[in-house]
């Protein structure tokens, strides 16, 4: 049985208060509750103070490029299916500089589940507007009010019908690490975008502010009614929805990439008669 | 030239079928035993526009193309009008009704007759061209049956018709043409393959067995072989969103367990950069097939230069080892891209093959490749003594650490684009720093020391030594031939890797020779600056092309006259 002690405890570089913590708890308990052991487990990630989650895991890890880190994670997934991928990273890094790999994956729909740490604001860099911080909302790089509307991930990501997206609030641990465990459960892409304060550099989206607004879906709520899903996945303001918002059934990836995914292409061994032939094929 | 090649050019539009004549036409010749060489011109549209393809052959050797032209075969006007300066004496225009050759020698095909419907024309074309030259008809009829036979009996049927009727055609006209010397004996079982054909053979022979892409003219083949051959012997792939995912899928892949490999050229494999400093930093193997087109920027999207030298030898920010193979040859392309899978793996460190569009659609007739007698490539770990202590980037002598699959033991695996320490964590310490960087450098003197020497054709000190890299191979060769054949002493040193360089490999023959001349497809001279500033060895002449066209015989000669 995996416990969350196999999964270690580090000191971070993260600020006191950040919702980086509480979402690194939720992580390790949903990794025990899955059953995973450390050496089960692939974190993927790209570049941010959220691309380092994998730096204070026990667990395999590929720490790669800023906004890079849903494609070496489908690579990392076809070429392996000894692990389980996880990707995580900021909404800087998977909606701003890793956009394409984003929309990509939501086409691919890959048995990877992507952590999205979104607090609405660039917090590495120091205060400058993400693709998720609020039209208007100044910053020092946008004094006059960041000018565009922001990029709505889970409508996208429902739009696309991939296999599972889900809201999640830093606030709650408890309800943060059941969603962590039904998307990995999930075959298939899974989004959880995690709302987190950032307590450095947002001072418009604080915990307060997340925290009055987050509601949880009811279980009269159905994520499987597609249409309805694109309903809620559009509620942000006043109220802001969290849970599973979309739960779809679409084969993933894997079934249409001939051989990715089901064989472990380590142990892979050339084929010589075949070659042979393949080569006189070209006489 | 060559006394023996003659060289025929088929020219029309794109989508008229030039390409599939000329294919046709190959593979009878490779069939019949032939030596052939192909050079494909096109242009970056799908229809219309001046394409050529261009066949050199012959009993004999042939090292690459000649301007001038025996056999035209002019499937438009404009082909005509174009080459019609370049035709040689007793060189005859193969055209169909309607086209105008007036002041030249031409069989003037009836393909409406020969040929009752239009798509019968392109095997109409191969039945001429291939009585003119006097070829077998059962090559020729075989190879039709072969072609056809998917698409049912009577297609075949009508075809053989057609093939038979335009054969028997040409012998009833009136006209000179000599007839192709006899093919040599022994050359039964060659293949017809072009170089990056060759390069997705090697890479499968090497057990590439993941592949993620974007488009890119002209790389695609090497995806398109690789996926269309490859399927079966077990290789993944993925034409990824752009060219950036694809070279982090394929380090993703890597990290995991698989054999990657990306195919680019110079645009696509500037987006690609930033993952090459990534494969430098993570030590994760990686192959890059960088076949090479004129820039800057979209530059000639479908024609050929050597000019990303520099690009693939400084990629990546950073400092971090790498090794580039240049082939010079469709077999080198083989025995390269194998290579190049091996050293990758050996070194944790990225290995280029740099091609170019030349070679890339180079048609050549090639003895099967010996599978047997290829080294085992190197594989990663899937076993550890002790997973609790293993260190994936453990400090070693030759910058070499255990690189183990993850999974398949208690071991994590923890790869860092940051800086990081031995287990892979971040670790920003100057000694840290220090000691990690001098372990990936340390690679390069293992790289350096089997680096592949450059290989000389001709004598040690001749009075003139011209110097090429990757493709120049075959038109320095032939210069070679031709200027020896005058009584001048003449060699050719060849390159066919250019980084990492080792003096002793070539400092001897440099200095040996009374003149030397770099010659190099494209307008800098690029491997001579590189050359000169390891050794500080000047050339005594450059001979530079860089008008989108390969680098042949008759313009190294002619450049070679007011150097020399």
């Amino acid at each position: 049985m995996a416990t969350v002690e196999d999964y270690g405890q580090f000191e971070t570089a993260w600020c006191p208060g950040c919702g980086n913590h509480s979402i690194l708890k939720a992580l390790k308990t949903a990794l025990a509750e899955l059953d995973l052991e450390p050496h089960q487990t692939l974190l993927v990630s790209g570049i941010g103070q959220a691309a380092k989650m994998p730096q204070y895991l026990n667990c395999n890890m590929f720490n790669g490029l800023h906004g890079r880190s849903l494609p070496p994670a489908t690579g990392a997934r076809l070429a392996n299916p000894k692990v389980k991928v996880i990707a995580v990273s900021g909404d800087g890094c998977n909606y701003g500089e890793g956009g394409n790999h984003f929309l990509a994956a939501l086409r691919r729909n890959p048995d990877i589940t992507l952590l999205a740490h979104d607090n609405q604001i660039y917090g590495l860099t120091k205060g400058q507007a993400s693709p998720t911080t609020a039209q208007g909302q100044k910053t020092k790089a946008q004094p006059g009010g960041q000018p565009s509307v922001p990029f709505n991930p889970i409508a996208v990501a429902v739009a696309m019908r991939v296999s599972f997206v889900a809201r999640a609030f830093s606030g709650d641990e408890e309800h943060l690490a059941d969603l962590i465990v039904q998307a990995a459960r999930t075959p298939g892409f899974a989004l959880v975008d995690i709302l987190q304060p950032c307590v450095s550099f947002n001072k418009v989206n604080t915990f307060g502010w997340y925290k009055q607004r987050c509601y949880k879906l009811g279980e009269e709520y159905d994520p499987t009614d597609w249409g309805a899903a694109v309903v809620k996945a559009s509620e942000f303001g006043e109220k802001i929805p969290v849970g599973v918002i979309w739960r779809g059934d679409r084969a993933p990836f894997e079934d249409f990439a001939p051989g990715g995914g089901k064989r472990a292409l380590a142990e892979h061994r050339v084929d010589k008669a075949a070659l042979a032939d393949v080569m006189q094929s070209f006489a | 030239m060559s006394e023996t090649a003659i060289n025929i050019l088929v020219g029309g539009e794109a989508g008229q079928g030039l390409a599939t004549i000329g294919q046709l036409m190959t593979k009878a010749l490779v069939r019949a035993g032939y030596e052939v060489s192909v050079t494909q011109d096109y242009q970056s549209r799908i229809r219309g526009g001046h394409n050529t393809f261009a066949i050199r052959t012959g009993p004999d050797p042939i090292h690459g193309p000649e301007t001038g032209v025996d056999i035209l075969v002019a499937l438009n006007q404009e082909t005509v009008d174009l080459h019609r300066d370049a035709l040689k004496e007793g060189g005859v225009v193969v055209a169909g009704e309607g086209i105008e050759a007036d002041d030249c020698q031409c069989l003037r095909v009836p393909f409406k007759k020969l040929a009752p419907k239009a798509i019968y024309q392109n095997v109409a074309a191969l039945g001429v061209l291939g009585s003119t030259l006097c070829g077998e008809f059962g090559i020729l009829e075989k190879l039709v049956s072969q072609t056809f036979a998917k698409k049912g009996e009577e297609v075949v049927k009508a075809n053989l018709a057609v093939l038979r009727d335009a054969y028997d055609w040409v012998k009833e006209q009136d006209y000179s043409f000599a007839c192709m010397p006899p093919a040599p004996q022994g050359n039964e079982g060659r293949l017809m393959l072009h170089g990056n054909e060759a390069l997705a053979l090697g890479a499968l022979a090497a057990g590439c067995n993941f592949l993620s892409f974007y488009p890119m003219t002209p790389s695609t083949s090497i995806a398109l072989t690789l996926i269309g051959k490859g399927g079966e012997l077990g290789l993944v792939s993925e034409q990824a969103e752009d060219e950036i995912s694809a070279i982090n899928m394929a380090l993703g892949a890597s990290y995991a367990g698989a054999r990657s490999c990306v195919t680019t050229s110079g645009g696509g494999f500037a987006l690609m950069i930033e993952g090459v400093s990534l494969a430098g930093i993570t030590e994760t193997p990686i192959v890059i097939f960088l076949v090479q087109r004129p820039g800057p920027a979209t530059g000639l999207p479908t024609r050929t230069e050597q000019g990303d030298l520099n690009l693939a030898l400084y990629a990546g920010h950073g400092e971090f080892p790498r090794a580039l193979l240049t082939p010079g040859t469709v077999e080198e392309c083989f025995h390269l891209a194998h290579l190049a899978f091996d050293l990758t793996e050996r070194w944790q460190t990225p290995v280029f093959v740099l091609s170019d569009q030349y070679l890339a659609d180079n048609y050549r007739s090639v003895e099967p490749f010996d599978l047997d007698a290829l080294p085992e490539t190197s594989s990663p770990l899937l076993s550890v003594d002790d997973p609790a202590g293993y260190r994936r980037y453990a400090l070693s002598e030759d910058g070499v650490s255990p690189r183990l699959i993850p999974g398949y033991t208690k071991a994590l695996v923890k790869v860092d684009s940051d800086e990081h320490d031995e287990f892979g964590h971040i670790e920003e310490g100057p000694e840290n720093r220090i000691a990690q960087n001098e372990k990936r450098l340390a690679k390069a003197s293992g790289l350096r020391g089997e680096v592949i020497p450059p290989e000389l054709f001709g004598e040690e000190n001749p009075d003139l030594l011209l110097v090429c890299w990757g493709s120049g191979l075959g038109a320095c060769l032939e210069v070679s031939e031709i200027l020896t054949d005058q009584g001048k002493k003449v060699a050719t040193l060849h390159f066919k890797q250019v980084w990492p360089l080792r003096e002793d490999q070539f400092m001897p023959f440099l200095e040996g020779a009374k003149t030397v001349v770099g010659v190099e497809g494209n307008a800098t001279g690029q491997f001579a600056r590189l050359l000169r500033q390891e050794t500080g060895f000047v050339m005594d002449g450059m001979v530079l092309r860089s008008d989108g066209y390969p680098l042949n015989a008759e313009y190294v000669l002619k450049a070679l006259e007011s150097l020399v």
